[in-house]
């Protein structure tokens, strides 16, 4: 910014608006945005949930035993959703954003945003789809 | 239909007052009038102290960017009609320190677009009897998108961290950055690398994505700011893996 100026008859007394701490109020793309930043906590989270795991499985079964049980509490119940519906938010948004970072160009021309997105939930499915079969064949 | 429609301006005379004010002024509602038609008409029919600045009528010069009812507009291309019954409300844009009425003082911007650079860089000039720098079309069009920014400043009075970071270069300096290091002529990226991969650059943004939201030219600067985040991580990368790699 220029130099603070001072009042005279050649120098403007400019007037400055602070933003409000309640700027991401103002609208639904902004809280949205405020929301999407949140969700960070919530896959914090969810690594720490697993840390917790693998610790709890490296006591022994009695451990893990006492792991399972505390994730069956009405609290952890309850957080878990919270923390799943977030997760799920961050990731929804995140794929949804991804053409804007990947310009992927064939023969010349532009691969459509749908496609890239597309393609990317794809991958979503399919990863998500091994991981729950190697997790349920057992 | 309604032959009046309010507009809510905001005016602001430091010689006057503090802080601004509103003042309504009712003027005649016309099908094909632009918000820009009804502030020339309250300047030459109702009010000659109002203050803003226009210059093309049609989108091209950049000049006429104002918030209308809270969202930041090319006042030349914001019909009237769409906002019936009223009143509008029309304000300057936000973030830029106000001059007087709707005028908002630009030069921090200027300051910002003259340190990225935004023109061809090239290592060795070849003599005019060369010829030109050719290109195709699909090299133009790699970043003819970008080129199409008129500095109206609306994307950075949609950004809040330009409002809450005023360090932050902002996205239409960062697209027209792009534009230059995307053009096949230019060989300055690594000159602009220096400028945007800074704190006050492309790491300040956390895509909040209303800049593209807001252009009126399709400009897409969120998109601009995130494929070169992606360039300048690969960069980082390169440089930690292999150190001369990127010399």
């Amino acid at each position: 910014m220029s130099a603070e100026p001072h009042y005279t008859l050649y120098h403007p007394r400019w007037y400055r608006r602070r933003v409000s701490v309640w700027w991401w109020l103002r609208k639904w793309s902004y809280a949205g945005f405020v929301l999407r930043e949140l969700t960070s906590v919530f896959v914090a989270f969810f690594a720490l949930v697993y840390l917790w795991q693998v610790w709890a499985l490296a006591q022994g079964p009695e451990t893990y035993a006492q792991f399972l049980a505390r994730l069956q509490t009405p609290l952890f119940l309850a957080l878990n959703t919270v923390a799943f519906l977030f997760v799920l938010f961050h990731t929804i948004t995140w794929l949804n954003l991804t053409p804007k970072a990947m310009v992927v160009r064939l023969r010349g021309t532009r691969v459509p945003d749908a496609v890239i997105i597309g393609l990317n939930y794809a991958a979503w499915l399919v990863v998500s789809g091994v991981v729950a079969f190697v997790l349920l064949r057992a | 239909m309604a032959s009046t429609i309010a507009l809510t301006v905001a005016r602001y005379r430091p010689e006057r007052e503090a802080a601004p004010t509103f003042q309504t002024y009712d003027i005649p509602f016309r099908k094909d009038w632009v918000v820009l038609d009804g502030l020339n008409h309250i300047k030459d029919a109702l009010d000659g102290s109002l203050s803003f600045r226009w210059s093309c009528r049609m989108g091209v010069c950049g000049s006429c960017g104002m918030k209308v009812n809270g969202t930041p507009k090319l006042t030349c291309a914001t019909f009237l009609s769409d906002y019936l019954p009223g009143p509008v409300r029309v304000e300057p844009l936000d973030y830029f320190p106000v001059v007087r009425d709707l005028v908002v003082d630009l030069s921090d911007f200027m300051r910002k677009l003259k340190q990225v650079k935004p023109w061809i860089i090239r290592e060795d000039e070849k003599p005019l009897a060369n010829g030109e720098y050719l290109q195709t079309p699909e090299q133009l069009d790699t970043y003819k998108s970008f080129s199409m920014c008129i500095n109206c400043m609306l994307c950075y009075s949609a950004c809040p961290i330009y409002g809450l970071e005023p360090s932050f270069i902002g996205p239409a300096a960062i697209a027209l950055a792009q534009r230059y290091n995307m053009d096949s002529r230019d060989q300055g990226a690594a000159e602009r690398l220096k400028i945007l991969s800074e704190h006050d650059g492309i790491w300040q943004c956390t895509f909040v994505g209303e800049c593209t939201k807001v252009c009126p030219k399709h400009v897409d600067p969120a998109g601009a700011i995130q494929q070169y985040k992606l360039t300048a991580a690969t960069h980082w990368v390169k440089s930690m893996l292999l150190p001369w790699g990127t010399r």
